[in-house]
């Protein structure tokens, strides 16, 4: 009988992360920052009906950097999750704080199975606040969890970034983001960062209306919090 | 791990059957009772309502009383009949309450839940359709009389005009050009809408027709609630166009019952 081979623990953790992160390096950038009206999502995407922020309900949405097919499933069953859980309940006792720990068990499950690939994806589950919620609650203050591969997530605030230079657009807003913004202000700080980050990069890279998708989570909204931005729209407000 | 095998295969009716029957008491409760004798009475007793839609030049207007009735008592005077379903469409019900606010709360996140996960808008005949199949599935119930009767309305943005669809107990659909009423006093509604109903009248027209419509309707039947002055309880009253659904305030629905009452 032949000896397994011993890999120790750390080693499997360490072999899984390098790899993910192999594939997150390559993962165009999402930026969730607050705005005066609520949370706006920005991600560098050309493409015109394949989407990287999406409505998950009724104040809650996702952003994803990574492999969009491993990302896509996660999307519905989170739509199927909240909406049973509203329909068994209530809606507003759907939170991005139970849906966070829903991926985050999944994807931790996943990471840690001896027979399967890590998920190649991060995760930001955003949730706009309740403004009228009593001064105590933590409802009351828009929320941002960022999902590693690995289910392993931290809360974030006012701004999160995921995909391959998060690191290097999150020491950017660090300087330049202030509070309050207006939703063009605000979509143009993040135009600039990417610029900025693309600096050395090849003549023809841009950035424009046509190379973005822009998302948002609008407390001036009825019940449907979310809305996306028409290329026309952001037009506008990059002008 | 989070259960990924249903992806792309399954609406939310079909998921909750599945996945989460006890959710759906209503609609499958049923099964082991269906036997229970079907009386002529039992099917009339519980339309207790008027609601309709009317087909008008920018779209249609559906309306609803606010009365809810048990036997000769009112049960409640502030019920809601009408629900906006998506952006372009709203559902009316008439019979068992519960079954029926069921039913409109189900359909509503069924479509929505079609929209979310397919990026675009269920059509508006795939609403009417799957309607359908809701209605049917609730006809062990209705067998008992706990009937539910929709009436669908909704802009089509592709026919680029507003369409109403009615419904029988066995989910069979019906499209209406122009307009229609259901309840128990759905036939009185019709009778003054037959009488002031003409092709391409605006939205002003429309809802002062509807309005007249409700009061015949609570004033000929014992379970439609008219406007209730008092307590200033006024029908509801949606539009649907291109640009949405809307309901008309309240403050505008108690203006056009003062005008009518003025003109009586």
């Amino acid at each position: 009988m032949s000896t397994p081979y011993y890999v120790s623990p750390e080693q499997i953790r360490q072999d899984k992360e390098d790899f993910v992160s192999r594939g997150i390096a390559q993962a165009k950038e999402v930026v969730v920052l607050e705005y005066r009206d609520g949370l706006l999502m920005v991600a560098e995407n050309p493409r015109k009906t394949t989407f990287k922020i999406s409505e998950i309900y009724d104040r809650i949405a996702l952003a994803a950097a990574g492999r969009i097919a491993e990302y896509e499933i996660l999307r519905v069953v989170g739509i199927r999750e909240s909406e049973v859980k509203g329909f068994r309940y209530y809606r507003e006792d759907v939170t991005a704080k139970w849906l966070t720990n829903l991926y985050s068990q999944h994807m931790g499950a996943v990471a840690q199975a001896w027979d399967a690939k890590p998920l190649e994806i991060e995760l930001l589950v955003c949730e706009l606040g309740v403004t009228d919620a009593p001064a105590n609650s933590e409802l009351r203050n828009n929320q941002i969890y960022h999902i590693a591969f690995d289910g392993i997530y931290s809360e974030e605030e006012k701004y999160a970034v995921i995909g391959g230079r998060a690191t290097a657009i999150t020491e950017i807003l660090e300087q330049r983001y202030t509070d309050g913004l207006e939703m063009s202000a605000a979509l143009q700080l993040v135009t600039q960062t990417f610029r900025t980050i693309e600096a050395d990069a090849a003549d023809d890279y841009q950035i424009n209306p046509q190379t973005i998708e822009v998302a948002c989570l609008e407390q001036t909204a009825e019940r449907r919090k979310f809305r996306r931005l028409s290329t026309d729209e952001v037009t506008t407000l990059l002008d | 791990m989070l259960d990924l095998s249903d992806y792309g295969t399954s609406g939310f009716f079909q998921i909750l059957k599945r996945r989460h029957p006890e959710l759906l008491a209503t609609f499958t409760a049923s099964d082991g009772a269906s036997n229970a004798p079907v009386t002529e009475a039992s099917f009339r007793h519980y339309e207790a309502t008027t609601v309709l839609a009317v087909v008008y030049n920018a779209g249609v207007v559906m309306a609803g009383d606010r009365q809810a009735t048990e036997g000769y008592q009112v049960g409640e005077r502030r019920i809601q009949k009408v629900y906006p379903v998506d952006r372009h469409s709203a559902i009316a019900v008439a019979g068992a309450a519960g079954p029926c606010i069921e039913m409109a709360k189900l359909f509503q996140v069924e479509i929505e839940f079609y929209e979310k996960t397919e990026g675009v808008s269920l059509s508006l005949e795939g609403q009417a359709n799957f309607l359908s199949h809701l209605v049917r599935s609730n006809l062990g119930l209705a067998m008992q009389g706990l009937i539910v009767l929709p009436l669908f309305a909704g802009y089509d943005l592709k026919r680029q005009r507003g369409r109403i669809f009615k419904y029988d107990a066995i989910g069979g659909r019906y499209e209406e050009d122009d307009y229609y009423a259901i309840g128990s006093g759905g036939k009185d509604a019709r009778t003054t809408l037959k009488k002031r109903y003409t092709p391409e009248i605006d939205r002003q027209r429309a809802l002062e027709i509807v309005a007249e419509a409700i009061w015949d309707a609570a004033d000929e039947d014992i379970a439609t609630g008219g406007p209730d002055l008092i307590r200033k309880i006024f029908p509801t009253l949606y539009t649907v166009t291109e640009e949405g659904v809307a309901e008309v305030p309240e403050t505008a629905v108690e203006v056009l019952y003062n005008d009518l009452i003025s003109r009586l």
